[in-house]
């Protein structure tokens, strides 16, 4: 095993290269969708040291939730916001030296640090056997508390966010027909459509998604009335 | 090859990338990706740690900060689309009324 290059020391050194590769293009590239690609394949490299590391139960998490959840949302999001504002790049020189003097410094720091300290020298303990028994164990009893905090958060924070990114402007599906009335009656008026900073460009803001689905939705009840009637 | 000062390096080699993409970038949504590489990093420091010290106990804290960096991303992305709304930009050297 100590001669040559390994099986498990081939993987190792092409995880790495992925894993950082594509970190790296996840920041760099051209167009943010193609970063976004990126860094779910980031994900991955992360999610392959894991099972490199004989935790495939955390693995599989992993995959689930990065590349499941994050990456389609964080997709999501960018063709959301997709203008030519995603294009400009308006990093100036100096910011962009300084920021990589200062990350390459605090790598070789803590580089340094690692090095030195006796975790070059640390020997492997033997695997747990029945892992994902024991996680489930320290998960339901130990952590128990922080298991029921952590539902709250997640409930939390996705009701935040749906409350943070609905528009005000705009009935939910589930209102009733009186309010689609009243609506309607003012839906012509210059009113009704965003607060004042929308409406300042309206080119923009026609060409961006949130503003078609808006308009969209108020010529369709336009022509419910015009069938009703 | 696959001893615990090589994971430990590979993390941090992930957290310089992020510290410099905080720094440098100026676009919101890649701010954010710099933000998971950070997370992602320290998430595998915690996993070669668990394994080396034959202990599940970083395993179950892995699965915690999991679970935490997707509800911070949903978030996070909500802030950015209402931010994207009033200001049109995505730069954050354009929210001028957040500052300060």
């Amino acid at each position: 095993m100590k001669e040559g290059l390994g099986m498990v020391d081939s993987i190792f050194i092409g995880l790495s290269v992925l894993t950082i590769g594509s970190a790296l293009f996840a920041l760099e590239s051209r167009e943010i969708i193609y970063g976004a690609i990126s860094l779910a394949i980031s994900m991955l490299g992360i999610a392959g040291f894991f099972i490199l590391l004989d935790s495939p139960f955390v693995a599989m998490f992993q995959i689930a939730v990065y590349v499941g959840a994050v990456a389609v949302l964080v997709i999501f999001i960018v063709m959301l916001v997709r203008t030519q504002a995603l294009f400009s790049s308006k990093e100036d020189r100096g910011r962009q030296i300084a920021g990589l003097i200062f990350s390459i410094l605090m790598m070789i720091g803590i580089g340094i640090v690692l090095l030195s300290s006796e975790f070059s020298k640390v020997e492997s303990n033997p695997l747990v056997d029945k892992m994902v028994n024991k996680i489930g164990n320290e998960m339901l009893t130990y952590y128990s508390p922080a298991f029921i905090l952590l539902a709250l958060t997640l409930a939390g924070s996705i009701i935040g966010a749906l409350s943070l990114a609905r528009r005000e402007d705009q009935n939910s599906d589930t209102d009733n027909d009186f309010a689609a009335e009243e609506s309607l009656k003012f839906s012509n008026s210059a009113e009704g459509y965003g607060n004042s900073r929308m409406t300042e460009d309206p080119h923009v803001a026609q060409d961006d998604f949130l503003g078609q689905k808006s308009q969209k939705k108020r010529s369709f009840t336009k022509l419910g009335r015009f069938k009703i009637k | 090859m696959t001893e615990l000062i090589n994971f430990l390096t590979i993390s941090t080699i992930l957290v310089g990338i992020g510290v410099y993409g905080l720094i440098v970038k100026r676009n919101a949504i890649r701010m954010i990706f710099a933000i998971e590489i950070i997370a992602n990093a320290a998430n595998l420091n915690l996993i070669a740690f668990s394994r080396y010290l034959g202990d599940v106990q970083g395993q179950v804290l892995t699965l915690f900060a999991i679970a935490i960096a997707a509800a911070e991303v949903a978030v996070g992305l909500a802030i950015v689309i209402i931010a994207y709304r009033l200001y049109k930009e995505i730069d954050v050297a354009e929210y001028r009324s957040l500052r300060g």
